[in-house]
């Protein structure tokens, strides 16, 4: 590969990215021989000679740690089944609610079709766990629930929550992101949260742009002029 | 993924209020645009869009034997393939009842308005008649898809021109188009498809609607009142009032699309 510093490429699955024993790789990359193969469709990045990419699409991957946004699919005797919109379900058993469940009330604590947010804790052969126990972790109530590209997540959350803050301010609403694409949006009045939905789409949209954070500002005051003048 | 429950409720809400999550009003169509003669090989073609819904419907001709009970008249035939490519709700495989259905919807609306002039596509009684086949293919599915399909079947249907045919070999000269034209008649059936989502009585919903609405009914009518088809979808009840209104709305937003589509249809 010869390319500079910081200058990211877009690759597809199976294209040689570098040659040479030197390259280490890394994220969305296979070493194969003394070749590093792209293994995803994303924006090649190297650094320290570690090659990694970042991907564009995809469905989400499970990591431990995160935080995610899932929907309650199936109640068992020892916890609930929750989707996480990936390819295999996340499982949350009893001992990782925060309260005292009894056997028969797990309906009660959660239904089938609630939204919760947790966060990963393990990810074995059996599947992945979770837990709620944790600020921040638990049942949402009010509020709507949009999905992404969870792909597209760093984005919105922006360099150490700089977008999101943003968003935050200028809508006055409530917004988890979790890891797996889904956003949880609450905020006083509807017409708030459809703004963050705007919002988020519009930067989801844009995410190849650099200088989002200023651009999104100048948006929000853009909406809410027009916002004004149609109350009019 | 399915809409969540927490979506679905402030849907409802907002609906009550009055408004929608786009911004429309409740009888408000988002918009249509249509392509005629996509597709170079079938007889007639539409690709119809409802904002993010995308449809292509086309139509092929062929010459088979009458079904018989009807000797003297042509054949009709909907079909419809819910694509994966258009949703991630659509699994390939052999047509499931979403599928079945809305071919099935078309095909009502069509028939029973005698729109085509079935006696007309005969040539020899008993033995040869026209096949009429309409096939419909979602390229993306943002709810509606009903009303969509219909819209892109009656439009492919106008476009659509007689294939050749050898009298001698009995065979249809596919790719050589003459001018005859299906015979259709002037009672346009326009395919609305009107929702009951919480309290309120709403058309074309966008797929988050679609998924919270308890009550679908589509009805085939045309431009002038009349009413050629309905079909009640989905597990709730309707009361006598509810649905004198569900017949209030998809009359006046039959009107607005019939204004809509109506320079397409020459």
């Amino acid at each position: 590969m010869t390319k500079e510093k910081n200058n990211r490429e877009i690759v597809i699955p199976g294209e040689v990215i570098a040659k040479g024993e030197e390259y280490l790789p890394g994220e969305g990359t296979e070493k194969i021989g003394n070749e590093i193969i792209a293994i995803k469709y994303g924006l090649a990045e190297e650094f320290n000679r570690l090659i990694r990419i970042i991907p564009l699409s995809g469905v989400y991957q499970p990591r431990n740690g995160n935080v995610i946004i899932g929907e309650v699919e199936n109640i068992t005797f020892y916890g609930w089944v929750v989707g996480l919109d990936a390819p295999e379900d996340a499982f949350l058993p009893l001992q990782e609610v925060p309260k005292y469940v009894s056997k028969d009330g797990l309906s009660d604590v959660f239904d089938i079709g609630d939204m919760l947010v947790a966060k990963i804790v393990g990810i074995t052969n059996r599947g992945i766990d979770l837990t709620v126990k944790g600020r921040g972790l638990g049942k949402v109530e009010g509020g709507i629930i949009i999905k992404i590209n969870p792909s597209k997540v760093p984005r919105i959350i922006g360099k150490e929550g700089s977008m999101i803050n943003i968003i935050k301010q200028e809508s006055n609403c409530d917004i988890t992101v979790g890891q797996n694409g889904l956003i949880w949006i609450k905020g006083d009045e509807i017409e708030n949260e459809l703004l963050v939905k705007k919002a988020i789409n519009f930067i989801a949209e844009k995410s190849f742009a650099s200088g989002l954070t200023d651009e999104i500002k100048d948006w929000f005051e853009k909406e809410k002029n027009e916002g004004k003048r149609s109350k009019k | 993924m399915e809409t969540s429950k927490l979506t679905g409720k402030r849907i409802k809400e907002y609906l009550f209020q009055g408004k929608r999550f786009d911004g429309r009003n409740l009888e408000e169509f988002r918009k249509i645009t249509i392509e005629k003669n996509v597709s170079k090989k079938a007889e007639g073609s539409a690709r119809v869009k409802i904002g993010n819904t995308d449809v292509i419907v086309g139509v092929k001709l062929d010459v088979s034997e009458p079904y018989p009970d009807s000797p003297n008249k042509g054949n009709l035939m909907v079909t419809t393939e819910l694509l994966p490519l258009s949703s991630d709700r659509f699994e390939s495989g052999p047509p499931r009842f979403p599928a079945i259905e809305l071919g099935r919807l078309i095909d009502r609306g069509i028939r029973e308005s005698k729109f085509i002039e079935l006696e007309k596509l005969c040539i020899k009684e008993g033995e040869k008649v026209w096949s009429v086949f309409i096939d419909i293919y979602p390229l993306n599915n943002d709810g509606n898809l009903i009303d969509a399909a219909g819209i892109g079947a009656i439009i492919a249907l106008k476009t659509a021109r007689f294939p050749k045919y050898d009298e001698e070999t009995g065979r249809v000269v596919y790719g050589e188009f003459t001018d005859k034209k299906i015979p259709l008649s002037k009672d346009i059936p326009l395919i609305i498809t009107t929702h009951k989502a919480g309290e309120s009585i709403i058309v074309d919903p966008t797929l988050e609607e679609e998924d919270v609405t308890d009550v679908r009914v589509t009805i085939g009518g045309s431009v002038n009142g009349l009413i050629f088809s309905l079909q009640k979808g989905n597990s709730k009840e309707l009361t006598i009032e509810e649905m004198s209104k569900i017949l209030d709305f998809s009359e006046k937003a039959r009107k607005k699309v019939f204004s809509e589509i109506e320079r397409y249809l020459n």
